[in-house]
């Protein structure tokens, strides 16, 4: 056990506890400020495994960009601010039979698969922004390009969509 | 172990997009499986040791496609919001191939 371990396992507790917190508070708000200590916590992972840029990015766009949009959802559709058990709905039971399943399959399949893989971290380049800036103007560009048509696209639609009727 | 956490982080959104009614709590269970999927990613590519860094470069596109969903899914559901007054997904039934049965709390 490195320090980098102990130092994974707590921000895991943390981003799983925060997690189970996102899909079972009874305020729409509670929930999008628990999902900020769910990425927060998932950004400390990244930053542990060694992809610096991708955890800045999920700092800037999840925390910085994905919750304040869904607070903003919340807000415009009038979520309603106190606790309500309205918030789920009733096939609660069965939800968490699925969901406790498919955590239990992935979890024995990747144990079972990948028991005794170690990451070891000490001998691997530091992704930051000149590794992946490189990685991703050298082999990746046409993706690149695809993913910016496809944001347009996105922001069209969102328009669009929300445009009311002149 | 970042594999445990990302499975176990699948499953929780798994949990979330079934058993949420309001969209917009259904769309964060969404994101968080997106997130299990990056730190799938990003775990990899740490332990392949990419020289390409392949792990981590879709794991910026997957922040990308799950942005322009965040933003087009709230679009949707704001339009939805202002046809029907209502964000509860089990509301919206026309287009459920068979009728509801009548709710008791009703």
């Amino acid at each position: 056990m490195t320090l980098a371990d102990v130092v994974f396992g707590l921000l895991g507790v943390v981003c799983l506890a925060a997690a189970i917190l996102v899909v079972t508070a009874r305020h729409v708000i509670h929930a999008a400020l628990w999902l900020v200590v769910c990425f927060g916590a998932l950004a400390g992972c990244y930053l542990v495994l060694t992809a610096e840029l991708v955890a800045w990015v999920q700092v800037l766009i999840y925390i910085g960009a994905v919750v304040v949009l869904m607070l903003f959802g919340a807000m415009l559709t009038r979520a309603p601010v106190g606790a309500v058990q309205e918030l789920d709905s009733r096939n609660r039971p069965v939800a968490a039979v699925a969901g406790l399943a498919t955590a239990g399959v992935l979890g024995t399949l990747v144990v079972a698969a990948f028991q005794g893989a170690y990451v070891d971290i000490h001998h691997t380049a530091i992704g930051d922004g000149k590794e992946i800036g490189t990685s991703l103007f050298r082999f990746f560009v046409l993706p690149f390009e695809i993913a910016s048509v496809l944001l347009l696209a996105a922001l069209v639609g969102a328009i669009v969509l929300t445009k009311r009727e002149a | 172990m970042a594999l445990l956490l990302s499975a176990l982080l699948f499953g929780v959104g798994v949990y979330g997009v079934l058993a949420r009614r309001n969209a917009i709590a259904l769309l964060m269970a969404v994101e968080l499986m997106l997130n299990a999927a990056n730190l799938d990613l990003v775990a990899f590519d740490a332990w392949f040791k990419d020289t390409m860094h392949a792990g981590q470069v879709f794991a910026l596109f997957v922040v990308v496609v799950a942005a322009a969903e965040v933003g087009v899914g709230l679009a949707i559901v704001l339009a939805v919001f202002r046809l029907r007054e209502t964000v509860a997904v089990d509301e919206l039934r026309e287009l459920a191939d068979v009728d509801p049965p009548v709710r008791a709390d009703t």
